[in-house]
């Protein structure tokens, strides 16, 4: 496998390609290099930060590199920030009132399907939850895509979101040799 | 080759595999009304363990082996309940740097989170971490948490750790309790039916939730008179969140791309989702036309179980497999009438099986769509 492109994403800014192209918080972000897409307000903080380190390195690709290629995600903490919002809907029995627009968030995977939704991807879209933040088991996970099907990129990294102070997207295109 | 070793089911109608099949035949399910569970206002149909039972037998377990039985959740005695029986029936090694665990799970112990927001135990890593510690086994877990499909993808995971050849044993886990977190969440959506669910019925009208552990060992070895994995496939529908395609596109891709795995074997039978809600069943439906299967056996057994979540896909493979070693299709309970546009070969009653080969496959949230294949090689036993 190749690295063809790199997107990180923390509290101090997004980094594409190893050059800083914005600072401030994801809608920031998403204000200044993205826009036209309302559904990003819709969606949760893991969403917002997968998909917008997504769309800076997915963009420029042509639509049938990325039709077939693979998205392959990874972290500690699951859908923590969503179930946290969630649980608090409905901890309290005076004040119980859960939402079907909260809870789909409480699965890690769905910042897989936003992306695919985003760039029509119909390759696979898994997400792995690892006990840390370990690169070589994620290049490990996302190079053994190519063992079962035919697949030729893969959006591959790490996308946590714990609170609004303590976030990492680490995201890279792989091409696989 | 890569092939079923050994494996174990633990659910509220049996704790083995051939008790959980024997329990099918003789039209049992764990699904039953329950009022006040978790203190939630609405009543609730589900399938639920014993807890104090896993308690106890996990605490006997630990005697035996000599293990501090503290810290561990429900959910994490349950992967271990299985794990062992899976791993003594297989005569191996669960200290073994040759055997890695894949677990498949949606929500581990998010039930935590009502004691504690920032409870340690939450991070299904730490699950993980767990039950590998339990065997003092030295490799990193991983889980695969993709929606209902997550049973799937675990076993996929493994299955390339074996072709890739890093491991030569690959347990994989499936696992989910239920908690007020995530009843909450299903009945916020409108999703569950308040009896047992009817899947492919015309008056099914929801699912059911369920708990369970199952496992699996998968190997690679020369020996070929097992359960032998074919091929596997992964697709998104890139059409919806938390709706599946009206076209089925992810589902039949999955299912083309196991049939050309095997071109000239037509399944025996394909064990479906069929979580018996309207949407998911009608795209189901969809997709085995599409595919030209429409007179293929299929089955769907969430009528004895509920949706058991990142249990289903495990669970319901391991099923299938010990189904055709019976010679049998099996039951789908609550199925009486067609409800879906296009018909399919299924029934409410033990059919008789032809061939030896099938197919698993699940759709999900996160328009996730996953599906393998097996064949029984060296005959039928």
């Amino acid at each position: 496998m190749t690295v063809v492109a790199t997107c990180r994403i923390t509290p101090q800014g997004c980094v594409l390609d190893g050059r800083e192209v914005a600072t401030g918080t994801l809608p920031d972000i998403y204000r200044a290099l993205i826009g036209g897409y309302p559904k990003f307000f819709k969606m949760d903080p893991l969403c917002r930060l997968g998909f917008v380190a997504a769309e800076l390195l997915l963009r420029d690709l042509d639509d049938a590199t990325r039709a077939g290629m693979a998205v392959v995600l990874f972290n500690s903490m699951g859908s923590l920030h969503a179930d946290r919002a969630f649980e608090r809907t409905i901890i309290d029995p005076a004040q119980f009132y859960p939402s079907p627009a909260t809870f789909v968030y409480t699965l890690a995977n769905i910042v897989t399907g936003e992306i695919a939704i985003r760039h029509k991807i119909s390759g696979e879209t898994s997400f792995y939850i690892l006990p840390a933040h370990d690169p070589e088991q994620m290049r490990l996970l996302t190079e053994d895509v190519a063992l079962t099907s035919p697949v030729s990129h893969a959006l591959s990294g790490w996308v946590e979101y714990v609170s609004d102070d303590e976030y990492e997207a680490d995201f890279k295109i792989y091409r696989y040799d | 080759m890569i092939v079923s070793i050994a494996d174990n089911i633990i659910t509220p109608l049996g704790d083995t595999t051939a008790a959980n099949i024997d329990a099918i035949l003789d039209g049992r399910t764990g699904l039953r009304r329950h009022d006040g569970l978790f203190g939630l206002p609405e009543p609730v149909c589900a399938s639920l363990i014993d807890r104090d039972d896993m308690r106890r037998r996990f605490g006997e377990l630990c005697d035996i082996r000599g293990v501090a039985p503290d810290g561990y959740t429900i959910f994490e005695q349950m992967c271990v309940l299985t794990a062992v029986a899976t791993i003594d029936a297989a005569g191996i090694d669960g200290g073994s740097p040759d055997l890695q665990l894949f677990i498949s799970s949606t929500k581990g112990n998010v039930g935590l989170l009502a004691d504690d927001m920032m409870h340690p135990g939450y991070p299904l890593g730490h699950s993980a971490m767990m039950v590998a510690r339990f065997f003092s086994n030295p490799n990193i877990p991983v889980v695969a948490s993709n929606a209902c499909v997550s049973g799937v993808s675990a076993q996929i995971a493994a299955v390339r750790a074996l072709l890739a050849g890093r491991c030569r044993h690959a347990l994989v886990i499936g696992c989910d309790v239920l908690s007020r977190f995530i009843i909450a969440g299903f009945q916020s959506f409108k999703a569950l039916a308040s009896e047992p669910c009817r899947p492919f019925d015309a008056a099914r009208c929801g699912l059911n939730l369920g708990e369970a552990a199952a496992s699996m060992l998968l190997s690679s070895t020369d020996v070929d008179d097992r359960w032998c994995y074919i091929g596997c496939s992964n697709h998104n529908d890139a059409n919806h969140i938390s709706g599946p395609s009206r076209t089925a596109e992810g589902a039949l891709r999955v299912i083309d791309d196991l049939h050309r795995a095997l071109p000239d074997v037509a399944p025996a039978c394909i064990s479906l989702h069929g979580t018996a809600t309207m949407y998911n069943d009608e795209m189901e439906a969809i997709a085995i036309h599409r595919a030209g299967l429409d007179n293929v056996p299929v089955m769907g057994l969430k009528g004895y179980y509920g949706h058991t979540l990142g249990a289903a896909g495990v669970l319901e493979t391991v099923l299938t497999m010990a189904a055709i070693d019976r010679g049998i299709v099996l039951p789908t309970r609550g199925y009486a009438d067609c409800g879906v546009s296009y018909p399919l070969n299924i029934a409410s009653h033990v059919r008789e099986v032809h061939g030896d080969c099938f197919y698993k496959i699940m759709s999900g949230f996160g328009g996730s769509n996953a599906g393998i294949a097996y064949r029984r090689t060296g005959g039928v036993v």
